[in-house]
């Protein structure tokens, strides 16, 4: 059901490509990264768990914001999305 | 009037208050509207009044459309902060955040997926059903390639096969009881697939480093421990009423573990305890679509009888109409355990 174009954003500095339109957290995802942050006091990796803008799990750093949610925000060409908590296992997130 | 949530009770209220000469606004947080119907691509059940045979989201778009031809207002993108006890609505949309005061307000905000904690539970691909079929049926966008789904219900049976569909593996269905509460249909396309269901089996744990990568289920019956690897873990373990702007709004919260836990009190007519507000679909008790949209036909219409726009006779003839198709809907077996808990809490 998506037939958004291309975009590019960038995810901690890295290229990923996503469809206009699409939640950054959707693209994230077709990305193969699950991982949106990591908790703030035992730094444990949380990903999207509603997709519906309820748990926060979702939260990053968008065009500088902080806790933004991102399974309800679309992504727009060149967005700058930063994982908080600093991403420490690599760009695949898995 | 202002509804709050286009989804099939919020815009099928709309629809009936503007046949009825009220003026209707929705809102809806959602930048789409038709709530969990758009969603939705498998054929629905119900009569032609609730769209039976049409997929869900074809549905949402002709309840849009008709809202359209109807000069009904619906504001996507506009959240509902908050519904004070005088009446006004505080709410966030693309111009700003502002307050109406509307003199009736319909709640239809639907319900939200329950949730259970577990060793394990916050891991990333550990998510709700709802979830994952928004990330495949919305996004093109599978959760994981092996899947586990926690919870027969129809959401857990249904988002199964679509996830199969879109290609993931689903490894198994687990159910603590000993009986699939879902549909037969639905059980039945699952276990063609060669799913295996799990009956009396419960969730232990999620394991894995910074993602899902294995889930631990036991046998209620002889206390056997199986370890599925997967890479996403699905639940479906219910869903409950949202009924925090009724709460806000000062109307009284009653208890129904059959429709989903607390809701709002409410009448036979969707009425709530606080005068001009009414409540209906999911959020008055999660039920199916098709009641939804009635519930919030039969909510419109006591609005409209309340603000004086339809005489007591005009609105008791078509509240006849719609509490005998409710009957009517309410009348299979699955149904009856929800209808009896509808029944108890519409006389206390
Ligand atoms: C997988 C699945 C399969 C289903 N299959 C069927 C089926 O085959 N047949 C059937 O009859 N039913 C089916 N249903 C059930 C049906 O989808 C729901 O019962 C129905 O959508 C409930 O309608 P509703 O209008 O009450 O709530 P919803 O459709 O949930 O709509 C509520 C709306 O309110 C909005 N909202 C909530 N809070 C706020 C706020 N504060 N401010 C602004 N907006 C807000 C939400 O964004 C949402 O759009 C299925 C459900 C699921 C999950
Ligand atoms: S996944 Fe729950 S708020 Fe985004």
């Amino acid at each position: 059901m998506v037939a958004g174009e291309e975009v590019t954003i960038f995810v901690d500095g890295r290229r990923v490509t996503a469809r206009a339109g699409e939640p950054v957290a959707a693209a994230l995802y077709a990305a193969g990264i699950r991982t949106t942050r990591f908790s703030r006091r035992r730094g444990e990796a949380r990903g999207p768990f509603c997709m519906v803008g309820r748990c926060t799990e979702c939260v990053m750093t968008v065009d500088g914001v902080e806790n933004v949610r991102t399974c309800t925000t679309p992504v727009r060409d060149g967005m700058r999305v930063e994982t908080p908590g600093g991403r420490r296992h690599g760009p695949s997130g898995a | 009037m202002v509804v709050v949530g286009a989804g099939p009770a919020g815009l099928c209220a709309a629809l009936e208050a503007a046949q009825a000469g009220v003026r209707a606004l929705v809102l809806d947080e959602n930048e789409r509207g038709g709530g969990q119907l758009h969603k939705q691509i498998h054929r629905f059940f119900g009569s032609r009044h609730h769209g039976a045979g049409k997929r869900g989201f074809e549905i949402a778009r002709e309840l849009m459309e008709d809202c359209a031809r109807a000069g009904v207002e619906v504001r996507l993108s506009s959240a509902v902060l908050g519904c004070f006890r005088t009446g006004e609505l505080l709410v966030d949309g693309p111009q700003g955040v502002y307050v109406l005061r509307p003199r009736a307000t319909v709640i239809a905000t639907g319900a939200s997926e329950k949730s259970f904690p577990f060793p394990g539970w916050t891991l990333p691909g550990v998510m709700g059903a709802g979830a994952a079929q928004t990330l495949v049926n919305l996004h093109g966008v599978l959760p994981g390639r092996r899947v586990l789904m926690v919870g027969a219900g129809n959401v857990g049976l249904i988002v199964a096969y679509q996830l199969l569909q879109a290609g993931a593996e689903v490894v198994g269905v687990v159910e603590a009881e000993g009986e699939v509460s879902g549909y037969e249909v639905h059980l039945q396309r699952v276990r063609r697939e060669g799913v295996p269901v799990y009956l009396r089996h419960r969730l232990l744990a999620a394991e894995g480093g910074e993602g899902v990568e294995a889930a631990l289920v036991e046998s209620l019956d002889d206390g056997g421990v199986k370890r599925f690897r997967v890479d996403a873990l699905c639940l479906a373990v219910g869903l409950a009423p949202q009924a925090e702007l009724a709460a806000m709004r000062g109307c009284r919260i009653s208890y129904a573990g059959e429709l989903g836990g607390f809701l709002p009190w409410h009448d036979r007519d969707m009425r709530t305890s606080a005068p001009g507000v009414y409540v209906a679909g999911d959020a008055a008790g999660v039920e199916e679509a098709s009641v939804a949209m009635d519930e919030g036909r039969l909510a419109a219409v006591s609005a409209a009888e309340d603000l004086g726009v339809l005489d007591a006779a005009e609105a008791a003839a078509i509240k006849s109409a719609l509490l005998a198709r409710l009957e009517g809907l309410r009348g299979g077996p699955s149904a009856r355990s929800k209808r009896a808990a509808k029944a108890r809490l519409c006389s206390g």
